[in-house]
């Protein structure tokens, strides 16, 4: 789950992290008032940035310094309610203006291929990291950190030896990096990141854009963690997929997706895009799959029933494919939960879409005649996981 | 042969007397998984009965199960909050092969105790958040269904549950030597390198089923391996293709992996390495039969 910077910036500051102040605002006036207390430890000068997940925030004009409360206000004016990737700015932060020397980059995160924690720090901040990596990479230091030892005073000094950095400078540097290791550990994330980490004109490090993300697995030792939720999804299907703890994502296809396991309806996914390239509808293009929707392993009737109507609910849905391979789960309670959902939809008066429904393993046979029996309108049952893929794309594309 | 789990594997299980402990030592059993003890300090000394009759002590911690009964397995069940704790003490027991069922592992704890583990040097660990291991007809360590496929000469490592079973499905009338389940999460204790290193040494297995999916670059390095090392055929599966962009890969994480976290990538990674790579998992499959009956199977 990543955080808003202006959440990032106040867990650096309950760390011990340097920070600058920085006051979260919503509207106009809120701004105005903000960048006045923001702004007078910094002759007036303040900083108006868009907070969105998303990088580019610079370049899209999300980010803009400005001289006074009223300079910030018209900023704010502009940049509240503007579009950065899809993502639309609804707060801002009004950060105090700082005199940079020098910028500076740091991170720590997963490093999944050795399996620790790797610390990356380079004395070349504020640009495109990536770009760095690959353009120059001996300019950017990676530091692998083993996780039962952490980032001690000795790992800190070897960070910023590896990076370079001028000796006067690693005592102050190598504290802050130490303060963001505690950040890392203390609140289990997988990313901590500064950039730019700066080196002011007067010589104070501090760190001026910060980019966390904490593991959700952990939220059962952080209760603290639940203010960072977004709960600003606007797609009502995802908000009543959450509602009904569904594994749900919506896509802009229109071939419902369910099945169990992450891993068979990223498979089903790809296999209904793939037979669709066969099939093409009314606007000319192929049917592609309209959600993922993982019902999980062990599912039970009830499950089965919420996931479908939910697809069902969802507008853009042509026809519906059904791809179940009962491991833990057992098709006979899959089957029971696809009759279940029929009567949800009867119930609500609404009529069904062409549904497409595969089952195999535990219990298959018994699931089988379950849907066979209830001779449920526009149900067909197809045996083979790719022969049902290229029925359910069929029947998408002649609807 | 097969790999990690044979017939003489003594299997005890962490978190037995739980509910997802119960009914999953109960299948095992029912397999004929040697199931030798429970682990659970609150219930040492008594004795669990199960459904099939058997009858399987608890023990206090693993140190004193292996005393007792020489387990060289152990099958972890316990919640998420607790079982970097498990790991731990089966590790510190010196068991040798530990296999983490539970999902929702906090990454942090999986860190720590995959790297303690890797230190003490004398636990294999298999997951976080996966299915298990199945040698068919001789052990079944985990939640992979055992009636889905026999005893055969293909191996097969997959990062996802449900695609193992289905490609066991679709693969059963050859059989597998011994199907591992890995996990998904980002840090897992045994790798698609490490089962491929180990098929490929098993005199048991004539050709190998490799499944990945998108997210990291495991699938990348294991195709660099099999160029190297593998000279038994691989046949691969990644899922993926067309999913969203994974949120959990963050800004910075895409640097250590540059751009190989696609299905796209990893699927070219591996046909670089001479690894046939199917469409959809029934397409796989049929290579894998293409395969095996070159082989003369």
């Amino acid at each position: 789950m990543d955080l808003y910077e202006y959440q990032a910036r106040d867990m650096f500051e309950a760390h011990g992290v340097p920070v600058l102040g920085g006051e979260v605002a919503r509207t106009v006036d809120e701004v105005r008032a903000a960048a006045e207390r923001v702004g007078t430890k910094s002759g007036g000068v303040v900083v108006v940035k868009a907070q969105v997940k998303a990088g580019g925030r610079g370049k899209a004009g999300g980010v803009k310094v400005v001289k006074s409360p009223d300079e910030a206000a018209a900023a704010a004016e502009k940049i509240l309610g503007m579009d950065i990737k899809g993502h639309t700015v609804k707060t801002v932060m009004i950060a105090q203006g700082a005199k940079i020397a020098e910028e500076y980059y740091f991170s720590i995160l997963l490093d999944r291929a050795n399996r620790t924690y790797l610390a990356m720090c380079s004395k070349e901040g504020g640009m495109d990291i990536e770009a760095l990596a690959v353009e120059r990479p001996e300019a950017l230091a990676k530091i692998a950190v083993d996780p039962n030892v952490g980032i001690d005073a000795a790992k800190a000094k070897e960070i910023v030896d590896a990076a370079g950095f001028d000796d006067a400078d690693k005592p102050a540097l190598s504290n802050v990096i130490s303060k963001l290791w505690n950040v890392y550990k203390a609140e289990d994330a997988t990313l901590v990141e500064v950039n730019p980490l700066v080196k002011t004109e007067d010589g104070q490090i501090v760190a001026l854009d910060g980019k966390v993300s904490i593991d959700e697995n952990s939220s059962f030792r952080h209760p603290e963690h639940e203010v960072y939720v977004d709960h600003s999804k606007t797609d009502p299907l995802e908000v009543l997929a959450i509602e009904r703890h569904l594994n749900y994502v919506k896509l802009d296809g229109c071939v419902g997706i369910i099945g169990n396991g992450a891993g068979l309806v990223m498979s089903t996914l790809d296999v209904v895009a793939y037979a669709g390239e066969e099939f093409t509808m009314a606007d000319g293009t192929h049917p592609k799959p309209a959600n993922f929707l993982d019902i999980g392993g062990g599912a039970n009737a009830e499950v089965m029933a919420n996931g479908l109507d939910i697809i069902f609910e969802d507008a853009q849905v042509k026809a519906v494919f059904v791809n179940v391979f009962g491991g833990i789960t057992a098709c006979d309670a899959v089957a029971d939960g696809i009759v279940k959902a029929y009567d949800i939809l009867a119930s609500h008066g609404k009529s069904p879409k062409p549904l497409v429904v595969r089952l195999d393993g535990n219990n298959a046979e018994k699931g089988r005649e379950i849907l066979d029996s209830a001779k449920l309108p526009l149900l067909e049952r197809v045996d083979t996981m790719d022969g049902a893929a290229r029925r359910v794309a069929e029947l998408a594309a002649q609807h | 042969m097969a790999i990690f789990l044979n017939a003489d594997s003594k299997v005890i299980v962490q978190g037995m007397t739980g509910s997802e402990g119960m009914k999953h030592t109960t299948r095992m059993l029912n397999f004929g998984t040697k199931i030798v003890g429970g682990v659970n300090p609150k219930k040492a000394g008594t004795t669990v009965d199960f459904p099939g009759g058997q009858q399987v002590p608890v023990f206090g911690s693993v140190a004193d199960a292996m005393a007792a009964t020489g387990a060289n397995v152990s099958v972890i069940f316990v919640p998420a909050a607790f079982t970097k704790a498990a790991v731990i003490e089966a590790v510190d027991a010196g068991i040798p092969l530990g296999v983490v069922i539970t999902e929702g592992v906090a990454v942090k704890d999986t860190a720590e105790f995959y790297n303690y583990a890797k230190d003490k040097g004398t636990t294999r660990l298999i997951g976080p958040n996966c299915p298990g291991l199945i040698s068919p007809g001789l052990s079944n360590a985990g939640i992979i269904p055992a009636d889905i496929s026999g005893p055969g000469r293909i191996g097969l490592v997959s990062k996802s549950g449900t695609l193992t079973y289905q490609m066991m499905f679709e693969l059963r009338d050859f059989g597998f030597s011994t199907g591992v389940g890995i996990g998904g999460d980002p840090i897992i204790g045994t790798t698609h390198i490490d089962c491929l290193k180990a098929f490929e040494e098993d005199p048991d297995t004539d050709a190998i089923v490799m499944i990945g999916e998108i997210g990291g670059d495991a699938e990348e390095r294991a195709a660099a391996y099999i160029a190297e090392h593998v000279t038994k055929p691989v046949v691969g599966y990644v899922a993926g293709f067309t999913a969203p962009e994974g949120k959990t890969m963050g800004h910075a994480g895409a640097i250590v992996s540059g751009s190989s976290g696609t299905a796209q990538a990893k699927k070219e990674a591996l046909e670089a390495a001479g690894v046939k790579v199917g469409k959809t998992p029934s397409e796989t499959a049929a290579l894998m039969r293409e395969i095996m009956k070159g082989l003369g199977h």
